[in-house]
């Protein structure tokens, strides 16, 4: 009855086009890259520019300063006054805000989408004429600390995060923080902020992402307007800290009072993308999207294995995770992530996810599985265009790290060529040991 | 010159924001009663649905925590489906289901693609979560256990201490002071027998609203609504949540956690979603700390002293007056400077009310960007949510610009002076002790 009820019901759905929507990109003569994504469904745009400096680039001493350089973005430029920036912003109905990663800084407006021209008025203006005011910058250490303090210092899941990261990482870049450690924001000049602000903010070095209400050659028109006559500059080559090979297990206890209840974290050091042909020979692009598949088998929604066999089956995990990031500057982790039940210790868990590990080397996911994360990402890939903000976000991300940004075209497809034979495969070859750093956040050490 | 060409586009930008039609609402009711909004949204093939119900936390009755366990339950299973068997099959479709609770409300919600090889299992799925819950007792200790265990991390969380801290000091024995996590001892105490007897009560087609938006025919709609609550039972229509009486006055609590910051909050009962004060409060709330960085507030305490990262005051309309909280982390050694300055920023602008700009620039933001609000699916729903839970105008969407537009410096400034009190207010800190100077 209920069937029957339900199959006459969807007879008046519309279907429509599934087609990916339409992206242009072009440079302007000073090297600034201009992204277009057409959106017509309400009259209004996000805009966003990419720098690409973030913690990552940063020097041991000097951590922070990516970060800090974005706050002060936010004060005096040579044409407008404190504050005038964000005045207007507001006045016209928009928001803004910045985020500072590993891998770039971001800044951002949504507003109707005529304001357009405005954001690159503002945006153009302090790429090139920010004016760095030492009692402003004072006061913005201050409200820093206190970010850190808020986000880091009294959180006791984030300070073990740092701590790990740090342990985790050796000579690669991303053992820093991107907020800096506390005596590096302590120790922090207005100079470093300069030297900085002097060497990355160029068009050259930026990607500006647009994605609304908009026609493409008006916003061609426009960026050449604001941004045209910025001038081009060398911005120096980053010197490679690739990762010592790593030759062994590492292991650590973090203890902290403040961790009530025990977890664990486990990372693994695989390539991204970005290493596909450039920094290791021997990666396959394949591989990059049979860790994907294999992080989906893992934990891709409630019917995959962890909350499967670990959450409810065996019951050995109140929580279990598995995440990969395949689109970061530099090579970068597969992690996993758990909660014990009460009653299950640590090592437990660390034996129960490894057990995961081992099924998958020795038999590969089978049809049925694969069959739903292909399906799941094919609607995933459609829910994902509701958001102007997410599909600016995809764009602008992978353009800054130096991957095409076609890529997310094609991604669907890439998953959907996976075999059950490549998954197992990258299982075998990612996953020994002595490639990982596994953490224990406990409440107290162990007598 | 920059002058010139802004103010010039103050002009012309607000223009078509206001010219802009909202999305055509259409409402109807299902052969058994429950009220349906619907937006057509033809652009991209999905579909999102969500069943409100009046479920919400105030609805826990001695239970804390009661309403968010029941919510947690509805999906982990059917009566003929275990908690494996439904998500493989939900997940083969490619659809996400979910569920939320709040104070007043609670929901269970489906994203599908509309292609009616994805839709139908989707939906009927869906459906069978909602009407037939297994309540297995192995499903029940699992989500019981997540629910403890999430009550003892937020025992090092001085934002989460600071919340429940301040609900319990501003409604005392009125039911939004029930911590919507629960309590250790309530937790401890559930069954699975109160959580199928929650859900008896209050998940009936008399207590339902239904949302929809969506790539779909108002027919296809039509259908789809009669067919996902057929089975709903009757049952009855959930109590009025009961008025809320503001202190007579303010206290002071603090809550020791070693740390670095001191979490500052200062609260009050605030507003119901129908209140004749909404539009001057709310307005008048954004010159003075919901307007981001150009908000009093901010100003005071971020831009002038670098005494907090974020700092912020809103109201929360709700069916009874909802929290009107402003707060703001700082530097433990700060904290008196931090609390003065809050204080003061706030006496000030009960004194003196906005200034003509200020209340002119708050308007402009909120009604230059309420297209931002509603600009995608998922924004819609919430909003529709929004307006058929509190029983808003259907033409709410539209008569909100005029509604803003309307306020004056002077009905903020009575308004402020008539409800908000500094001296009922709770002064909530969590952080480490400090000794009196």
């Amino acid at each position: 009855m209920f069937a029957r009820l339900i199959s006459l019901c969807l007879a008046g759905i519309t279907i429509t086009t599934t087609a990916a929507p339409l992206t242009q990109e072009f440079t302007l003569e000073n090297g600034l890259r201009v992204i277009v994504q057409e959106d017509h469904r309400a009259p209004v745009v996000v805009v966003q520019i990419w720098y690409k400096v973030g913690g990552s680039y940063e020097l041991d001493g000097a951590t922070g300063v990516s970060h800090a350089l974005e706050h002060m973005m936010f004060k005096r430029t040579k044409h407008f006054a404190t504050g005038e920036f964000s005045r207007r912003i507001a006045e016209l109905g928009g928001r803004e805000n910045a985020f500072t990663t590993a891998d770039y800084t971001t800044y951002f407006q949504q507003w109707a989408a005529s304001n357009v021209g405005l954001s690159f008025e503002l945006e153009a203006e302090r790429m090139r004429n920010l004016v760095l005011d030492p009692a402003e910058f004072a006061n913005e250490l201050k409200v820093i600390r206190e970010e850190r303090r808020l986000r880091t210092d009294d959180s006791p899941q984030a300070l073990a995060l740092e701590t790990l990261l740090a342990h985790t990482w050796q000579t690669s870049p991303y053992r820093q923080p991107v907020i800096g450690w506390a005596a590096d924001i302590e120790q922090m000049q207005l100079a470093d902020l300069s030297v900085w602000y002097q060497r990355y903010y160029a068009p050259n070095n930026a990607i500006l992402v647009v994605v609304g209400d908009v026609v493409p050659s008006a916003i061609q028109a426009l960026s050449k307007q604001y941004f045209g006559a910025l001038p081009r500059q060398d911005v120096p080559l980053l010197k490679n800290r690739p990762e010592v090979p790593q030759t062994g297990l590492k292991r650590l206890t973090i203890a902290n009072s403040k961790q009530r209840v025990p977890r664990l974290i486990m990372n693994y050091k695989v390539p991204g993308l970005t290493q596909v042909g450039r920094t290791k020979p021997g990666i396959e692009v394949w591989e990059i999207y049979a860790l994907e598949v294999l992080a989906a088998t893992l934990d891709g929604g409630a019917s995959a294995r962890f909350a499967r066999e670990l959450v409810r089956g065996s019951e050995i995990a109140l929580a279990a995770g598995a995440s990969y990031s395949s689109t970061s500057r530099l090579a970068d982790l597969f992690t996993f992530d758990g909660v014990p039940r009460d009653g299950v210790s640590l090592e437990q868990l660390e034996a129960a996810i490894k057990g995961q590990l081992a099924t998958l080397q020795k038999t590969p996911p089978t049809k049925d599985e694969l069959a739903r994360i292909k399906t799941g990402v094919v609607a995933e890939n459609i829910y994902q265009r509701d958001s102007l903000f997410s599909q600016a976000m995809i764009l602008g991300s992978l353009a800054v790290v130096g991957l095409d940004w076609h890529l997310k075209d094609q991604y669907v497809a890439q998953i959907q060529a996976i075999t059950p034979a490549q998954v197992q495969a990258v299982a075998r070859k990612y996953f020994a040991d002595d490639m990982a750093t596994v953490a224990y956040l406990v409440s107290e050490q162990a007598p | 010159m920059n002058k010139v060409l802004c103010t010039a586009l103050v002009g012309w930008c607000l223009w078509p924001i206001l010219a802009w039609s909202a999305p055509r609402i259409e409402r109807w009711e299902t052969a058994n009663g429950v009220p349906v909004l619907f937006v057509a949204a033809p652009e991209i093939p999905m579909l999102k649905v969500r069943l409100v119900f009046a479920a919400g936390s105030a609805y826990d009755g001695a239970a804390p925590g009661l309403a968010s366990l029941t919510n947690g339950l509805l999906g982990e299973g059917t009566r003929t489906l275990t908690a494996d068997e439904f998500h493989r099959q939900m997940e083969a479709t490619g659809a996400q289901f979910g569920g939320g609770a709040l104070r007043d409300m609670a929901w269970v919600s489906l994203r599908t693609l509309t292609d009616p090889v994805y839709a139908e299992p989707a939906l009927k799925l869906a459906c069978a979560a909602l009407t037939q819950p297994r309540f297995a007792a192995e499903d029940f200790a699992r989500v019981r256990q997540q629910m403890r265990a999430g009550l003892l991390q937020e025992k090092s969380s001085p934002g989460a201490l600071g919340d429940k801290a301040m609900l319990h000091a501003i409604y005392g024995k009125h039911p939004y002071a029930n911590p919507s996590g629960g309590t250790e001892t309530s937790v401890a105490a559930f069954t699975p027998a109160a959580a199928a007897a929650f859900y008896q009560r209050y998940y009936v087609s008399n207590n339902a609203l239904l949302v929809m938006v969506g790539a779909l025919t108002r027919e296809a709609a039509t259908r789809i609504a009669d067919t996902l609550v057929a089975k709903l039972p009757r049952g009855a229509h959930a109590p009025a949540v009961p008025p809320v009486v503001v202190p007579a006055a303010g206290q002071s609590v603090h809550i020791d956690l070693p740390g670095e910051q001191s979490h500052l909050l200062l609260a009050q009962p605030g507003i119901t979603r129908s209140d004749p004060d909404y539009f001057p409060l709310v307005v008048g709330n954004h010159v003075l700390g919901g307007n981001g960085p150009v908000s009093l507030l901010f100003q005071e305490i971020r831009e002038r002293r670098g005494l907090s990262y974020s700092v912020d005051s809103h109201f929360e309309p709700l069916a009874a007056a909802g929290p009107f909280v402003i707060s703001l982390q700082t530097e433990a050694r700060r904290e008196r400077e931090a609390q003065q300055v809050m204080h003061e920023t706030l006496a000030a602008f009960l004194a003196e009310g906005p200034s003509e700009a200020a209340l002119l620039a708050a308007k402009h933001n909120l009604i230059g960007g309420f297209p931002l609000r509603i600009d995608n699916n998922n924004k819609l729903t919430e909003y529709l949510t929004v307006i058929g839970f509190y029983r808003l105008p259907l033409d709410y969407l539209e008569a909100y610009p005029r509604a803003v537009e309307a306020v004056t410096v002077a009905q903020i400034r009575d308004a402020f002076q008539r409800r908000v009190r500094p001296d009922h207010m709770a002064q909530i800190t969590v952080g480490p002790h400090i000794a009196p100077p």
